[in-house]
């Protein structure tokens, strides 16, 4: 205990930094997702990943999913300073509720001719990605799934003339049949 | 219900539904229709400050001494930036404010418009909730919400934005019902099972304390009446943040005085020695826990709080209770009750014995002097000429705050104003105008420093304006004397900047605001100066000089434990300049 450690030194408590899912459902109300990444900017905290998007129209609510990184004392600060802004409805932590359901759509456009391109092909077939355009020098893929078979499928393009990637951020939903 | 009527009317309607008697503003041009209103009636009462940081300011004094939502309006652009420091001041103290300011026209929002700026972009981060409003017809409800928001769970200020065209559009008044938020709903009552656990751990605790903080004041007067009921059932001692100064009698016998950086020898002992402590309405602030892994390292530690934020963000607690602090204390109270516990009553006389040796420490004892008035001094003869008196007392940041809050003692909650969170200098003139516009016939006291109070100084015009008798009580060492303190901490008395060469004579200032102006410049002549100051029926600006370099203790130097303190009586010169170690020197 002879290490000096005041309210500014939280951080280097020992505890390991963990990655958690978090859903928050929000009024649809203009400024909400400014709140929300304003108090992670504001607060210092991490954002791995965001979407959002409007998911039941009549009541005008929208899903959003984050991805985050902390120690567990700041997880729990993320999730009360989140449920404290008065335009949320509720926040559940995805990943104490169990393994979630998470999947990322990524949207690869490759170019390229000859072995290149046929490499691509198979490879695209192995992944279940779909061509949502093409020509003769590229292809645009379209793959759905959790974001380490994206992180690889994108590794395996890379050679192949990968000219951009865009992806839309993880979607994820708590399984069996309880709503959250 | 429903009636149709300008945006501008609209305002002033929702406002007297509310309830709301006094605002505080500064007119221009995006609010003109709103001033126009308030110009043909008279059930709202409008204060004309000098600056809109002041209204804010005013409104938070009046909020805090009455319990009610304080409430302001503004213009756009410069009126609203202005407005910032306030509402960042009121988050940080839960303060309930409503503050409407003006915006651009609808249809030039977003045009770099004169006066314009994104209200609602800047004080997203500075406010509970806020509000633009681009429909007339939803301005109702909004006004409604805002109060509603403004004053549930933990209280915050709230913004609403109000173009100027909606000002002039007519819509629909849709009365006071309905007026809560749809889905925001704070807890009130806590959790019985943790209630129970709490009670069980108080009643065979050994060495207790109850640490209790503003939040017992934003509960309203009815909580301060639990918390003194269960203090004195439990016959535990009890010490107080600087916000919760008041919600427990100062005269009382289990009071311990204040915590915290400058908190008493006896308070902050305690809290590091004990092995239960009662955590009520307040929120573990690096002004109180100092070294947070050296802090109360032995103890059991419930924490009530109506924010669930701030339970386990500084320290980690063992029974946390989301709840009002009103509804909890009658939850710990009945269960007490049923409870009967049986104390252990010579491990409690243990304890007590162990408080009164540090209370016979005397930790806020200094060498008064017959020639140059001390500050302390000074704070207490304040104290003991205005006692019995129906006095409220706001403050500025610094010193003469600390002192105040070590010299002057408080029996009632909702009498003592200050900066704590934000520690905003220039608070106190504008607070007390507040303070003394709910109550008109109060002794209202600013203890102010002469540093502090140049900030916000125009609103002597204000208190003046409105025949609002504020007393402002300047402990004038020339000196910012907290940065100065800190120099001689940290910087080896390297006095950078912390002297103000040039000052003005505070007496003919005074007199230039068509106020009074009194000095007293020796101890022989301090009692009759603040009678004089008590019995004038106008503003006063008192000049007490006082001694230019007096520091403040007893001290929790930065990066240090509670037990650790720097006593004011023996402190050397060699002590202040190893007081704070290397990683101590980087904190605030």
């Amino acid at each position: 205990m002879t290490q000096p450690g005041s309210a500014y030194s939280l951080d280097k408590q020992e505890q390991n930094p963990e990655s958690h899912t978090i859903s928050v459902l929000v009024d649809n109300e203009p400024g909400v997702l400014a709140r929300v990444i304003g108090l992670f900017s504001g607060r210092g905290y991490n954002i791995e990943s965001l979407t959002v998007s409007e998911t039941e129209h009549e009541a005008h609510l929208s899903r959003i999913t984050i991805v985050t990184t902390g120690t567990p004392m700041v997880i729990e600060q993320i999730k009360h300073q989140l449920d404290r802004l008065v335009p949320i409805h509720s926040v559940t932590d995805l990943t104490v509720l169990g393994q979630p359901i998470e999947r990322e759509l990524a949207l690869l456009k490759v170019a390229g001719t000859g072995e290149k391109r046929v490499e691509a092909l198979g490879l695209a077939e192995a992944f279940h990605a779909e061509i949502i355009d093409s020509s003769t020098e590229h292809f645009v893929f379209e793959i759905t799934g959790e974001q380490s078979r994206i992180e690889e499928f994108i590794a395996l393009m890379q050679p192949l003339g990968l000219v951009e990637v865009c992806r839309t951020g993880l979607a994820a939903i708590a399984r069996g049949a309880e709503r959250m | 219900m429903s009636r149709t009527m300008t945006g501008a009317q609209i305002v002033l309607e929702a406002l007297a539904d509310q309830g709301v008697e006094h605002i505080f503003g500064y007119p221009g041009g995006a609010v003109l229709p709103i001033y126009d209103e308030l110009f043909q009636q008279d059930r709202l009462k409008h204060v004309l400050v000098r600056h809109e940081q002041g209204a804010v300011h005013a409104a938070e004094g009046y909020a805090r001494s009455t319990g009610k939502v304080g409430v302001v309006l503004v213009t756009s652009g410069p009126g609203a930036t202005n407005a910032v420091t306030g509402l960042t001041d009121a988050l940080m103290d839960s303060i309930p404010v409503v503050c409407i300011t003006g915006q651009v026209p609808t249809h030039l929002i977003g045009n770099d418009a004169f006066q314009e700026c994104d209200t609602v972009g800047i004080t997203r981060p500075c406010t509970k909730h806020n509000y633009l409003v681009k429909d007339v017809d939803q301005l109702s409800t909004v006004l409604h919400e805002a109060f509603y928001v403004a004053r549930s769970g933990r209280p915050g200020p709230v913004v609403v934005d109000i173009p100027k065209d909606i000002q002039f559009a007519s819509g629909l008044y849709a009365g006071l019902s309905n007026s809560q938020h749809k889905s925001y709903r704070p807890p009130k009552e806590g959790d019985s099972a943790a209630v129970e656990a709490a009670v069980e751990a108080m009643a065979t605790a050994k060495r207790p304390i109850f640490y209790t903080g503003g939040g017992v004041i934003n509960a309203g007067p009815a909580a301060s009446e639990r918390l003194r009921e269960l203090v004195h059932m439990t016959g535990y001692p009890i010490t107080s943040t600087l916000m919760g100064l008041g919600a427990f009698p100062a005269s009382d016998k289990q009071w311990l005085g204040m915590l915290g950086m400058h908190g008493t020898y006896e308070a902050n002992n305690a809290m590091h020695d004990c092995d239960v402590m009662i955590c009520i309405g307040a929120r573990f602030d690096d002004r109180i826990t100092g070294r947070v892994d050296a802090f109360s390292p032995g103890s059991k530690k419930i924490h009530v709080d109506i924010d669930p934020s701030s339970i386990n963000k500084n320290v980690q607690v063992d029974i946390p209770i989301v709840g009002d602090c009103d509804h909890v204390l009658n939850q710990m109270i009945a269960a007490w009750k049923k409870k009967k516990p049986k104390v252990d009553k010579p491990a409690l006389k243990t304890w007590w014995d162990q408080i009164d040796t540090w209370r016979a420490r005397k930790c806020l004892h200094y060498k008064n002097r017959d020639d140059i008035i001390m500050p302390q001094y000074a704070v207490q003869r304040l104290f003991e000429l205005t006692r019995g008196k129906d006095v409220y007392v706001t403050t500025e940041v610094g010193q003469h705050q600390m002192w105040a809050a070590q010299h002057f003692h408080f029996d009632e909650p909702n009498r003592w104003m200050t900066s704590g969170g934000l520690g905003t200098m220039g608070y106190g003139i504008p607070a007390a105008v507040g303070v003394q516009m709910a109550h008109p016939d109060s002794l209202v006291i600013d203890i102010a420093g002469e540093a502090s109070v140049l900030m916000t100084m125009q609103e002597m015009s204000t208190a003046v304006q409105y025949d609002l008798p504020i007393k402002i009580f300047i402990l004038n060492n020339e000196y910012m004397g907290m940065v100065r303190q800190w120099q001689e901490l940290l910087h080896g008395g390297r006095y950078s900047h912390s002297y103000t060469e040039a000052l003005p004579d505070f007496v003919k200032l005074a007199e230039a605001y068509q106020a009074v102006g009194i000095r007293a410049e020796k101890p022989s002549e301090l009692d009759d100066a603040i009678r004089e100051m008590i019995e004038t029926p106008r503003p006063v600006i008192f000049d007490c000089r006082v001694h230019k370099h007096a520091n403040c203790f007893p001290m929790i130097p930065s990066g240090e434990a509670h037990n650790n303190m720097l006593m004011g009586d023996d402190v050397t010169e060699e002590d202040i300049e190893n007081a704070i170690t290397d990683e101590g020197k980087v904190m605030v």
